[in-house]
């Protein structure tokens, strides 16, 4: 027996070892964006194994189909094997880079970050609460909670922004067209790479059974969101253009926006969170799993809070309720760069990239 | 669970790939109580047939996936140029008239094709290709199988049929480490070829083919295959041959499967272990002479032969799993391979000097050829001269092999001329009652599929 120690590889060095085999089989063609966006080159720059990281959604379908899993010596774990990449490029490309891991592996420190920032609200209207407005704001003023939240929705937009900087100049991106935007937003609207292929769904949580669970749960998230943040800006835009402050009716565009948003944030969240104890975590980034999981609870508090403090107007409740609520806010927006969301902005971008390449192939 | 053996099975499946499955399924969907024996573990489950890709499917018009059309005759003329004839013709036109029913058969049993994409699939018309490949198509199998209430035994190898009075009553097998005796009242032989059992690959090929690689499971050894020809089973095929093509000579010894392919040789100069070059390497486009050097390198010394190609070859064909040798010398790479560097230097100026000027076009027969010298290398011929210099060693990698047993239409075995009553088989191992010699891309799984339905069916009618 020989006594040579093999070196442990780096995960985009593990990463690039799997993509090399996949590249001389190329079964996979069929599953998604990676698979086609590999087989246009013949080696490998850690650049290249960052992009095709960023375009795997972890569907695993090519887990499952592979010939090479273990116990065959050529090990392929790729869903895994990309995750860990992806993980580690998050990391490296996070700003300020002292935040880096924290939210994105450690499920604790995200529920830390809720509960200061549900106290910090709490603190808040103890000490800025006027009473002297109507509804949410007779526990809060206005002017403070805007106070309290423009920094944290703006500095995360700035950190993100410097995040997919990073990534751009680390994937080789140029310049960005609007047909590339265009390309990347449709396929991203579509979830085109999460329906699997030619078969409908992915192989998520029910092992080599296809299932369309994640997808749709996704979508309600996706959707949800993007409904409660319409909801958000049409508020504000009743306030200072309209110059109609809140309560608002439940006929009313903050309310027909937010409420059925709120529902789908909450469900969508509960179905990914329920996937994602079904499915095996070792077909993802193991370390992150805590950190994913926490991320995608926070996000369905939001939702939950938010319906909870509308149900409970009028009640002793709307006191609580609301620093739980807006803590829950601030915490999502506060991490947000650093959490599981972040992996919104990479994936657009990979999809932008993608274009690009796709277009310069012809 | 009612122990297995406790029960008298309807139909008794004996392996797990393609065939057993589709059988299988057939016979469970008439409401027969169905066993399918599979020797392998659950994660190496599907024999062969997990590292296809994809079926050759015969059809009038566009066919889901497939475009164009494909017809009888074309199909037909396909199979008789690379058999040159050795195929029972009646048995041949009817796999090819049902491989048209069996895709949509297939994508009603849980098998999705992958749409034709752009470039890289040449065969679109021909072929039908699974989406993730043959373990995504087995998987989907059994999941069927599972949904219809079919028992599924892995780690159980069947060692001896009990054929009485041309009738099957029941079956030995090693089931989960414990010797079992398993009843039933139709059996349907699926276990594949013998290409894993070295010793009878040895027997028929001489001591060469130990040094052999076998591309595919390592539990396909003919223990079924040879149990039943002893007990008198008629047999189809050639048992001295197997198809063998040019694999990595650093492929593991089983299951390397796809990517252990090397598609270089056009491009190269081919020399054995003492540096000599041995066969025109420029004879035919290559997958077609594939199966060609699978036998050309069995006849070399040591089963071994090396590819040296240099840089401007490099990205002409496939990229390969394992990185080739690589050096700036002619010299240099001898020694890495463990070539005599002398004489691969001869090689390599004998053949430069034989090249001429000309065209070169690395997708068609170019007539690029070498002058005056032998074997000559009659397309491609390139000088090898720019470094890095590249080399690549092949040994034969055994596909499948021939023999097999002897069935009819209705995928019934037989035994000293007579059918027996209750026995069909299908797949790999009865493939060579079509299929004698060469080999046609897809016509493994079209066979499978075609006669794993047939002799399901046929079993489930046999009990009902
Ligand atoms: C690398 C590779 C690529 C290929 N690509 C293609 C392709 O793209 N298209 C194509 O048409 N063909 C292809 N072929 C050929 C194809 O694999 C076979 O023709 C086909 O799989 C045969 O199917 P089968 O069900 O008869 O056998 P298999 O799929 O080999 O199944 C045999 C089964 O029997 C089991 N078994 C064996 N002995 C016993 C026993 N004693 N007891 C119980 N179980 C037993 C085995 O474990 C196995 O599950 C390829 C072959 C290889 C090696
Ligand atoms: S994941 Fe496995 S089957 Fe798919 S392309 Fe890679 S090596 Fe091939
Ligand atoms: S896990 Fe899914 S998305 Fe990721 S590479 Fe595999 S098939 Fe593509």
């Amino acid at each position: 027996m020989s006594l040579d120690i093999t070196p442990t590889l780096t995960a985009t060095e593990e990463a690039r070892r799997q993509v090399e085999i996949c590249n001389a089989c190329r079964y996979c063609e069929g599953y998604c964006a990676v698979f086609p966006a590999a087989f246009a080159e013949r080696s490998f720059s850690d650049g290249d194994i960052t992009q095709l990281a960023s375009l795997c959604h972890n569907c695993r379908g090519c887990y499952y189909a592979c010939q090479y899993t273990e116990p065959h010596e050529f090990a392929l774990n790729l869903p895994a094997a990309l995750a860990e990449v992806r993980v580690e490029s998050w990391a490296r490309f996070a700003w300020p880079g002292a935040f880096a891991r924290l939210f994105q592996t450690h499920g604790v420190a995200l529920a830390a970050a809720l509960v200061l920032g549900t106290a910090l609200i709490f603190a808040a209207i103890r000490l800025l609460g006027t009473g002297a407005g109507d509804g949410f704001y007779a526990y809060l003023s206005h002017s403070a909670m805007v106070a309290i939240f423009a920094p944290a929705f703006l500095f995360p937009l700035l950190a993100l922004a410097m995040g997919v900087r990073r990534y751009w100049h680390e994937v080789g991106g140029t310049a960005v067209t609007l047909a590339d935007l265009r390309a990347a937003l449709i396929d991203a609207g579509r979830m085109r790479n999460l329906s699997g292929g030619a078969a409908e769904g992915c192989n998520y949580e029910k092992g080599d059974r296809y299932s369309v669970a994640r997808k749709h749960a996704h979508h309600a998230v996706v959707w949800g969101f993007l409904l409660c943040f319409a909801s958000t800006s049409s508020g504000t835009i009743l306030h200072y253009v309209l110059d109609m402050p809140a309560p608002y009716p439940f006929f009313s565009l903050p309310k027909l926006l937010g409420v059925p948003g709120g529902i789908l944030l909450t469900l969508g969240a509960a179905g990914l969170a329920m996937l994602k104890l079904r499915a095996d975590p070792a077909l993802g980034a193991v370390a992150a799993w805590g950190g994913e999981m926490a991320f995608v609870i926070l996000l369905g508090l939001t939702g939950l809070t938010g319906l909870a403090l509308y149900a409970a107007t009028g009640t002793g409740l709307v006191a609580p309720l609301l620093a739980l609520h807006l803590g829950t806010v601030l915490a999502f927006f506060v991490t947000l760069p650093y959490s599981k969301m972040a992996h919104a902005t990479y994936r657009l971008a990979a999809l932008t990239r993608d274009a690009q390449l796709k277009r310069r192939a012809g | 669970m009612t122990r297995v053996d406790a029960i008298t099975w309807d139909v008794v499946v004996v392996g797990g790939g393609n065939a057993a499955l589709c059988a299988a399924i057939e016979a469970a969907e008439t409401g027969a109580r169905v066993v399918m024996l599979e020797a392998a573990p659950k994660p190496y489950r599907g024999g062969n047939s997990r590292h296809t890709r994809n079926f050759r499917c015969m059809h009038r018009g566009p066919l889901s996936v497939l475009t164009g059309s494909y017809e009888e005759e074309e199909y037909f003329d396909d199979l008789i140029r690379v058999t040159k004839g050795k195929t029972d013709e009646y048995l041949a036109r009817m796999t090819i008239r049902d491989s048209e029913t069996c895709l949509p058969w297939m994508e009603r049993h849980g098998v999705a094709f992958q749409p034709s994409l752009s470039g890289t699939l040449s065969l679109s018309r021909t072929n039908a290709f699974f989406l993730g490949g043959g373990k995504a198509l087995v998987n989907a199998y059994y999941n069927t199988a599972e949904d219809l209430g079919v028992t599924v035994l892995y780690e159980a190898e069947v060692r001896h049929v009990t054929v009485a009075e041309g009738r099957f009553q029941g079956l030995d097998a090693r089931i989960g480490g414990k010797d079992l005796r398993i009843e039933g009242r139709a059996l349907v032989l699926a276990s594949g070829g013998f290409q894993a059992d070295i010793d009878w690959l040895a027997d028929a090929w001489g001591p060469a083919a130990r040094n052999f690689l076998i591309r595919g499971t390592p539990y396909n050894r003919g223990v079924v295959l040879r149990d039943m020809l002893d007990q008198g089973a008629d047999s189809v095929g050639d048992p001295t041959q197997c198809h063998a093509v040019a694999i990595d000579g650093r492929s593991p010894k089983y299951d390397g499967g796809i990517v252990t392919r090397l598609d270089c040789v056009p491009f190269s100069v081919v020399v054995n272990q003492n540096g000599d070059r041995f066969y025109d390497e420029g004879e035919d486009v290559w997958p077609k002479r594939y199966a060609i050097w699978g036998r050309l390198v069995a006849a070399q010394p040591e089963q071994v032969a090396y590819s040296i190609i240099d840089a401007k070859s490099l990205n002409l064909f496939m990229p390969s799993v394992f990185p080739p040798e690589t050096a700036d010398t002619i010299e240099g790479l001898a020694q890495k391979l463990g070539l005599p560097g002398n004489k691969l230097r001869e090689t390599i100026d004998a053949f430069n000097a034989a090249c001429r000027s000309g065209d070169f076009h690395p997708t068609e027969l170019d007539g690029l050829a070498t002058e005056g010298l032998t074997p000559p290398k009659t397309n491609w011929a390139r000088p090898i001269t720019e470094p890095p210099f590249y080399g690549y060693s092949l040994r034969p990698g055994v596909t499948f092999t021939y023999l097999g047993l002897k069935v009819d239409r209705t995928a019934r075995v037989s035994a000293h001329g007579a059918r027996l009553h209750n026995i069909w088989a299908a797949g790999e191992i009865m493939a060579g009652s079509i299929l004698g010699e060469g080999y046609l891309a897809g016509f493994g799984m079209t066979i499978g599929t075609v006669f794993g339905r047939i002799a399901g069916q046929e079993a489930a009618a046999h009990v009902a």
